[in-house]
């Protein structure tokens, strides 16, 4: 279980990096905030055509096959971007429901996604649930949900929800067709897609019991560090660039001893931040301590995103506080990160039960 | 069969015959291994262990023969270490001989110090200490002034090492003297090999806050060194220097490691403050504190072993040792105070009655991890390092 990238992956890595580079600016990122669903539809088929949203999943349900330490590569590049296309909403959290879930939903819906075809939010987050994925007040009786379920990530544009309701047994998730629900599209300071749903007696197809949410979320919060680390890395390079050319007192600060150790501090934190990312993918793919991995990755990388961001506008001096400059957008993209599917203390939490503390 | 399995069936079978049982048993610290030389009295098993590996070439396996060494290749070396390791063998030598003098005088040593030196290094007759910092020059080494003025075939050397470890037990000091004072710092430097027993050496050891320590002072009066002694040029012992002190800071973050940190610090908790309902550290904001700190001992564990399949895969070493290090000695130093943290007032004594063994095992490994961002180049430097080194920060 190597922690390193071969050839392919590296890759696959350079071609995400010129097409963020050459396809996806800040300045589109910042337009799309106030977009009706924050991505562009065009860029999405792009990356379908390059076959990104089928990159993890088997060939025989149209994927590429290729397992999740290839999406991961492809997934820092677009973070480092902060590019807003579905990634997490379709693929991550969508494709693994059905990945886990019901054969046949399994086989009606995972090639649509892998070709870029279709786009899944999954709604599990409800008002004062925080981070439990055990309690629902949404229901699922006689094959239709009541509920209402907020911050839907990428509920704006679903054509397919899956949706957390408590049903016979407990928990489970339900496919429900997003054109008969009422949503809400909702604005978070990242400005990417998030909707309230409201659900009210809508027809539902089981898809999975009590234990898939979590195994889903585990998933999409392994990928999620992925898109962490190389926003990270972005804000980090930036700073970095920074230091070495913005001179005061005749000098260029990158000179000064207590801002070098700062951003060594920084360096050490990526450094750590990319073990547990890539070993946590590696764990997915090998099969293994999911659930673990995951908490350890996402606790290590809730704390060092948002440490990172706020050093580097600190770093940056009043500028690094503009809205004209780009900081500003990784803070946001690390707040909201840090706090989906968990923040540090919970993952911590989390671990140590895994773990017997 | 391959000529690597015939050597591992061959070596596997010498070391059953030959090992003695105690040698399988777990140690400790490694004050209770063979560091050789004349000083100390070791244990028979001990002499006996290393005298057999000795007569192998198993103590300095890669080493050239005819000094003495195993003159095996890197994939034989390998096997060597797995059949040691699959039997729990301990080392049959460690030593600044072995680790750190050896390896630089076979890379710049004249052959007459290679013949003179190795082989008394691979038998184990001779123990080496590093007489480097000095009370005015420590993070700055290259300011050195312990002095040595020619006189003939010889230098007569004056001044004064501190931290040199187990200087009171070691028969040779490779050390840093000042050679041409109006030079530029790094270029007045010459690296000496000295015998401990010449007339004018005094050693005295340094008592740390944590109790006795392995540290010395070493007070050098008039004492003759023949230029023999000298390896590399004179005025050119920077260079050396340089090379050493890049392996001694990967092996410092190694040192602090004990393999059952983890659990012990667990079942420690556990039994100090209790456990709740579900069978959690009863404490939350202890239990949060351990978990943290074994989480981020996860992923600096994680990084060690990227750093390996790195290197496998052909990467080039860049400067992780200095991660390593920083990192590596801060989290042994949460440990030790989260040890203490869960002791409570057990964690107070300093010896004597109502403080247990391992409380005030504790107490002192917590007193003595102060240090370790001091020693091997300070956390300061590595950060130094780390910016200019790997980030490429400007200097001033």
């Amino acid at each position: 279980m190597t922690l390193v990238l071969d050839e392919d992956q590296k890759l696959l890595a350079d071609a995400a990096r010129d097409f963020v580079a050459t396809r996806s600016s800040l300045k589109r990122v910042r337009a799309l905030r106030d977009d009706d669903i924050g991505f562009s539809r065009e860029l999405w088929r792009e990356m379908a055509r390059l076959g990104w949203p089928g990159l993890p999943f088997p060939e025989e349900l149209g994927g590429a096959g290729l397992g999740w330490r290839y999406l991961m590569v492809v997934l820092e590049e677009l973070g480092a971007g902060l590019a807003p296309e579905p990634l997490v909403s379709t693929v991550l959290l969508g494709g693994s429901a059905f990945l886990y879930g019901d054969p046949d939903l399994r086989r009606e819906h995972l090639p649509r996604i892998a070709a870029g075809d279709e786009l899944v939010a999954v709604a599990y987050q409800e008002a004062g649930t925080r981070y439990a994925l055990d309690r629902a007040t949404t229901r699922f009786a006689a094959g239709t949900i009541v509920g209402e379920k907020v911050q839907v990530m990428g509920g704006s544009s679903a054509d397919w929800l899956i949706v957390s309701a408590h049903g016979p047994g407990g928990v489970g998730l339900y496919v429900v067709d997003a054109t008969r629900v009422r949503r809400t599209r909702q604005h978070r300071i990242d400005g990417r897609d998030a909707a309230i749903v409201r659900l009210d007696g809508v027809p539902a197809t089981p898809l999975g019991g009590p234990g898939l949410l979590a195994r889903v979320i585990d998933v999409a919060t392994i990928g999620l560090c992925a898109e962490m680390l190389g926003a990270m890395g972005a804000a980090f390079a930036m700073t970095l660039a920074y230091l070495k050319t913005r001179t005061q007192f005749g000098v260029p600060i990158g000179s000064f001893q207590a801002l070098q150790h700062r951003a060594a501090r920084l360096y050490i934190d990526l450094e750590l931040c990319r073990s547990a990312t890539m070993h946590a993918h590696a764990v997915l793919d090998a099969g293994g301590d999911v659930a673990r991995a995951a908490s350890l990755a996402k606790a290590k990388l809730s704390d060092a995103f948002l440490r990172v961001a706020e050093e580097a506008i600190q770093l940056h001096g009043g500028i690094g506080m503009t809205e004209e400059h780009d900081l500003g957008l990784y803070l946001k993209r690390a707040r909201v990160a840090e706090i989906t599917f968990g923040d540090a203390a919970h993952h911590r939490a989390r671990w140590a039960e895994l773990s017997g503390y | 069969m391959s000529d690597l399995d015939t050597f591992r069936a061959e070596t596997r079978a010498w070391l059953i015959a030959n090992a003695p049982e105690s040698m399988r048993a777990p140690y400790r610290t490694t004050e209770e291994l063979c560091w050789g030389g004349k000083k100390v009295a070791y244990p028979a098993d001990v002499l006996r262990w290393r005298d057999a590996c000795v007569e192998r070439g198993f103590t300095a396996p890669t080493w050239p023969r005819e000094y003495g060494g195993g003159g095996l290749d890197k994939a034989s070396a390998k096997v060597l270490a797995e059949e040691m390791a699959a039997q729990r063998l301990r080392p049959p030598l460690i030593g600044f001989g072995l680790s750190m003098i050896g390896p630089l005088l076979l890379q710049e040593g004249s052959e007459a110090l290679r013949r003179e030196h190795i082989p008394a290094i691979v038998r184990g007759d001779i123990r080496w200490c590093q007489g480097y910092s000095e009370p005015g020059a420590g993070s700055d080494l290259a300011s050195l002034q312990t002095r040595a003025v020619a006189d003939g075939d010889a230098f007569i050397v004056n001044g004064q090492k501190i931290w040199t470890s187990y200087a009171d037990k070691s028969d040779w000091m490779f050390l840093l003297v000042r050679t041409d004072p109006a030079a530029r710092n790094q270029d007045g430097i010459t690296f000496l090999l000295m015998d401990m027993s010449s007339p004018g050496v005094t050693v005295r050891p340094i008592r740390l806050i944590s109790g006795a320590s392995p540290f010395c002072e070493t007070f050098l009066a008039d004492v003759r060194v023949p230029m023999a002694n000298v390896v590399g040029r004179v005025n050119g012992g920077w260079a050396m220097a340089r090379a050493l002190l890049t392996h001694e800071r990967t092996m410092i973050a190694d040192v602090f490691r004990d393999r059952d940190d983890a659990d012990r610090l667990r079942t420690a908790a556990r039994a100090a403050v209790g456990v709740d309902a579900l069978g959690r550290i009863a404490d939350p904001v202890l239990r949060d504190r351990i978990v943290a700190l074994e989480i981020d001992q996860a992923c600096f564990d994680l990084t060690l072993a990227r750093s390996r399949d790195a290197a496998k895969a052909g990467a080039r070493p860049g400067h992780e040792s200095s991660i390593f290090k920083l990192v590596g000695t801060e989290l042994n130093q949460r440990r030790r105070d989260l040890a203490v943290r869960v002791n409570g007032p057990q964690a107070l004594g300093w010896d004597g009655p109502g403080f247990g063994e391992d409380d005030i095992k504790a107490t002192r490994d917590w007193l003595r991890s102060r240090g370790n961002t001091i020693e091997g180049g300070t956390s300061e430097i590595q950060l130094n390092i780390i910016s200019k080194r790997v980030l490429a920060l400007p200097e001033k």
